[in-house]
């Protein structure tokens, strides 16, 4: 076959248009790999700034692993710094906890109120208030808490402390009820309705239905929802910033300030010298939270692959 | 056609910054950080085209922020540590510029229907460790005390910790609030409060009458009593600096120990230095 | 029923009364859960309009805070603000759709990459808000930041707090939510409009850009809003990164500090010297910033109805 003048310069365009869809598929797949960068570089630095802590005697003098379960003060200014551990965790172990008695209860049977037994207008004003309630920013539940709620919880309870675990935790209860909510319904509306319809026509009632039928087929998805706001109670900054009393106590009371380990970050962060123990402690307290959390994440994302199977699988 | 607006914009918001004048920046002490600000705001007026930005966050921050490279000026209600003198060197080859700039009074708050009126230092060394723990030790009802303080990047708490605790530790009880302002805040809801910040921003609260040891009379932070030196804890305010001042930086610290910069401290609330 | 004879029947009838008791007691239960969580919501929003709506005003919104903050408006904030979530979406967007339509179009599903691609989308969600704040200090400021600076032979100009890095931390973190509408909005397009493209010979290039994208827009309008709404709500990662409490002058350089909604409402709530006066303002800057907030959720929620009808109308 001959090559016209028409041939080749149509092979030159053609050649021309796929190196161009060559560059911009790469162009595409970097932007793709950027999200995987990202993440990569935020485990790197967290956990390069944090290294010291493990790798470093000089620091370590000051700020070590032992160090923080040998004292349960958490005094890192002073003329003898301590970085005691015990009462940041004691602390975030309770707001955490306080949070999920709060929101798990209401917002599972609100998602099961929503997908089983609400007429279709009630759903429909029921979701867009929880995607209010996702809305709200967390500095104004923050704000909140601690203006209005603090003293309508210490004039119910008669705490001698204002900012108190259950205000913060209470708040917080209420910054993670929506996603609990949002993934518990859709795990319980994505339960075919064959198992329902097969439940009632064998004569249970919709709260039967409901209880033995549909929550277990979703429970995995519901689990997740959980673990997903028990993740982000975990990770939470501002509410208990503001509301919590930021005092390190290590108690079990729910009426005792507490001091998180987030918001023991965001409160000190700003004054560290970069590079200087304090530093290198709030870093390792920060790859803490992120590994924690990363956990939590993964576990909730093996309980939605499960459930997926499950219901799949029928 | 995008792309070829974006190389320009490009280059103008990256040279930006460089053509820019140069404003001077202030950091540090949340105590210090109004007086700053209506320093900085008069101090503007004056001079246009001049433009000098300040921020709070506490001493222990603007130090910080000396020693990092990110503020000109440092706003202390403490002095600096020898510690952070050698980082300072290590980073700048300068020990730093101390320029006491004004005096405050480091006041102690409650709740203005507490009848406890006065307290000797080490009745407030107790309170704030911990060992005393209740209201009728020291003369006023049967309830526990709350106690209020700041972070730890705060040069008040620093100051507290230093001069009333003798360097040793606070009580893990006391609730730690960002700023003067939420401590005021803290203590004017709470019946069994007690904090302590600047005298200037005692509003909504009363200031109890410090005495320096039993035997010493109790005073209360006034002007007469912070510049004689009868009340017990009476401090100055700094500014920190790398340098010596120079230039345009120069003009400003002088302006501030001007007389015109030690009125409005006064108007402030807080205390010339003579 | 009477055939089977009253001892048998009425032994099950009360059973099932009895359960029903039960469940109506569960049901209602449920109900009441539901309800709760309305009045807590409506509650909050009100006390929150109740006491806010009284300070908000033209010139609460276009004035600057006057008197430490005792009186004048918010104007440098919302302008913080604006500056901040625009220069946040111009890095988040091309990021965003480029890898969403990468996954989408041109991504083998079981290759180890796209696994891993996704895999990290999924995990950025989950990361907290303060560590993206220390990431923003540990990696732009410092790292990149100080390396520009060093590179340029300047003293202290990169190296600092500011408006860029502010910024594309919060791009960061809303990555996720861009990419996953994005690639939600993109399934939307019927299949057979990008086969019969393919078909007539276009490119993957420009079927994405002449058919899906077109089409997907209402869907990548819905990521950008919502990254929108959570970028101008978020304080804990601009906490180190670039906010301050106050500038006598708005920014303008990418190396600036900024004034902003959450972050005033942070400092006006905790540190504000005198709280009583300073209280109107802040109710208002917090009706300000949660209607904001709102607003745009809400034109996020519209749009993704739209999206959904059409996903369903297609069948």
């Amino acid at each position: 076959m001959t090559v016209t003048p028409l041939t080749s310069r149509r092979n030159a365009a053609r050649a021309r248009l796929r190196a161009r869809e060559g560059v911009i598929e790469l162009l595409l797949r970097a932007c793709a790999f950027g999200a995987v960068a990202g993440l990569v570089l935020i485990v790197l630095f967290v956990f390069k700034e944090a290294w010291p802590i493990v790798a470093d005697p000089e620091v370590q003098k000051e700020s070590s692993l032992r160090g923080y379960f040998a004292t349960p003060l958490w005094q890192p200014v002073g003329a003898v710094p301590k970085y005691g551990l015990m009462p940041l965790l004691t602390g975030t172990l309770k707001v955490v906890l306080i949070a999920l008695v709060f929101a798990v209860p209401l917002a599972v049977l609100a998602a099961v109120y929503s997908a089983e037994f609400a007429p279709a207008r009630v759903r429909e004003t029921l979701k867009p208030v929880i995607e209010l309630l996702a809305g709200i920013p967390s500095v104004v539940m923050g704000f909140f808490a601690l203006m209005v709620l603090a003293s309508w919880l210490q004039a119910l309870t008669g705490a001698a402390m204002r900012l108190n675990a259950l205000t913060a935790g209470i708040a917080l209860g209420l910054g993670i009820l929506p996603t609990i909510f949002t993934v518990s319904e859709d795990a319980l509306r994505s339960v075919p309705r064959s198992f329902r319809e097969a439940s009632l026509g064998l004569g249970a009632t919709p709260w039967q239905t409901a209880w033995h039928v549909s929550l277990p087929a979703a429970s995995a998805g519901v689990a997740a929802g959980c673990l997903l706001g028990l993740a982000r109670a975990v990770g939470e900054t501002m509410i208990v910033l503001m509301a919590s009393g930021n005092a390190a106590i290590h108690s079990a009371s729910p009426f005792d300030s507490v001091r998180t380990l987030a918001a023991s970050i965001a409160a000190e962060l700003a004054e560290v010298v970069v590079g200087s123990p304090h530093y290198a402690t709030l870093f390792f307290l920060g790859a803490l939270l992120f590994s924690v959390t990363f956990v939590i994440n993964l576990v909730a994302g093996l309980f939605v692959g499960r459930l997926r199977k499950r219901l799949a699988g029928t | 056609m995008k792309r070829l607006l974006l190389a320009p914009l490009a280059v103008a918001v990256l040279a930006a910054p460089v053509l820019a004048g140069k404003p001077i920046t202030v950091k540090g002490s949340d105590t210090m950080v109004i007086l700053g600000q209506r320093w900085a705001e008069k101090y503007m007026n004056q001079n246009r085209g001049q433009i000098v930005t300040v921020t709070g966050g506490g001493s222990g921050t603007g130090i910080a922020a000396l020693i990092n490279g990110t503020t000109d000026i440092c706003q202390s209600s403490r002095s600096m540590k020898q510690e952070e003198r050698l980082k300072l060197r290590d980073r700048y080859q300068t020990m730093g510029v101390e320029i006491p700039v004004a005096k405050d009074g480091l006041a102690v708050y409650v709740h203005a229907g507490n009848p406890v009126k006065s307290i000797t230092v080490e009745q407030l060394r107790g309170v704030y460790m911990g060992s005393i723990t209740n209201w009728k030790d020291l003369g006023g009802g049967d309830a526990t005390i709350i106690l209020y303080g700041r972070e730890n990047s705060s040069g008040t708490y620093g100051f507290f910790k230093e001069h009333v605790l003798q360097n040793r530790d606070f009580s893990a009880r006391v609730q730690t609030l960002p700023g003067t302002g939420a401590v005021v805040n803290a203590v004017a809801r709470d019946l069994n409060g007690i904090g302590y910040g600047g005298a200037a921003y005692a509003k909504g609260v009363r200031n109890v009458a410090i005495a320096k040891d039993e035997k010493a009379p109790a005073v209360m932070p006034t002007a007469e009593a912070v510049q004689d030196g009868s009340y017990p804890l009476a401090r100055p305010l700094f500014f920190y600096l790398r340098k010596p001042p120079a230039g345009d930086t120069k003009k400003f610290v002088d302006w501030v120990l001007s007389a015109e910069g030690q009125r409005l401290a006064v108007e402030v609330g807080y205390f010339p230095l003579n | 029923m009477t055939s089977i004879g009253l001892p048998v029947v009425a032994p099950i009838a009360r059973a099932r009364r009895r359960l029903d008791l039960a469940g109506r007691t569960f049901t209602a239960l449920s109900g009441f859960a539901s309800l709760l969580i309305v009045l807590m919501v409506a509650v909050i929003v009100g006390e929150i309009a109740w006491n806010g709506w009284a300070t908000v005003s033209w010139e609460f919104l276009a004035g600057a805070p006057r008197e430490g903050m005792t009186k004048g408006g918010i104007f440098p904030a919302i302008y913080g603000t604006v500056l901040l979530v625009v220069l946040m979406i111009v890095a988040l967007i091309p990021f965003g759709v480029g890898a969403a339509v990468w996954l989408h179009l041109y991504a083998r599903q079981d290759a180890w990459f796209t696994k891993a691609v996704r895999f990290a989308v999924h995990n950025l969600a989950g990361v907290p808000s303060i560590v993206f704040g220390l990431f923003g200090l540990g990696f732009f400021i410092q790292f990149v930041g100080r390396g520009m600076d060093r590179a340029m032979g300047l003293d202290v100009m990169w190296g600092q707090p500011a408006l860029l890095w502010a910024a594309l931390t919060l791009a960061l973190l809303n990555l996720p939510v861009v990419i996953v509408t994005t690639e939600e909005a993109l399934g939307t397009v019927a299949r057979e409009q990008r086969e019969a493209s393919l078909a007539l010979g276009a490119t993957r290039w420009q079927t994405v850009r002449h058919v899906l994208l077109p089409q997907a827009l209402p869907g990548m309008l819905t990521g950008a809003i919502l990254a929108v709404a959570r970028g101008a709500g978020e304080v804990a990662p601009i906490l180190f990164t670039g906010a301050a409490y106050y500038l006598p002058f708005l920014p303008k350089a990418p190396t600036d500090q900024f004034m902003e909604l959450g972050y005033h409402v942070f400092v006006l709530a905790t540190q504000s010297p005198d709280v009583d006066a300073t209280r109107p303002l802040l109710y208002g800057t917090v009706l300000v910033l949660l209607v904001l907030t709102f607003l745009l959720n809400l034109t996020a929620v519209l749009l993704r109805a739209r999206l959904r009808a059409r996903l369903l109308g297609k069948g």
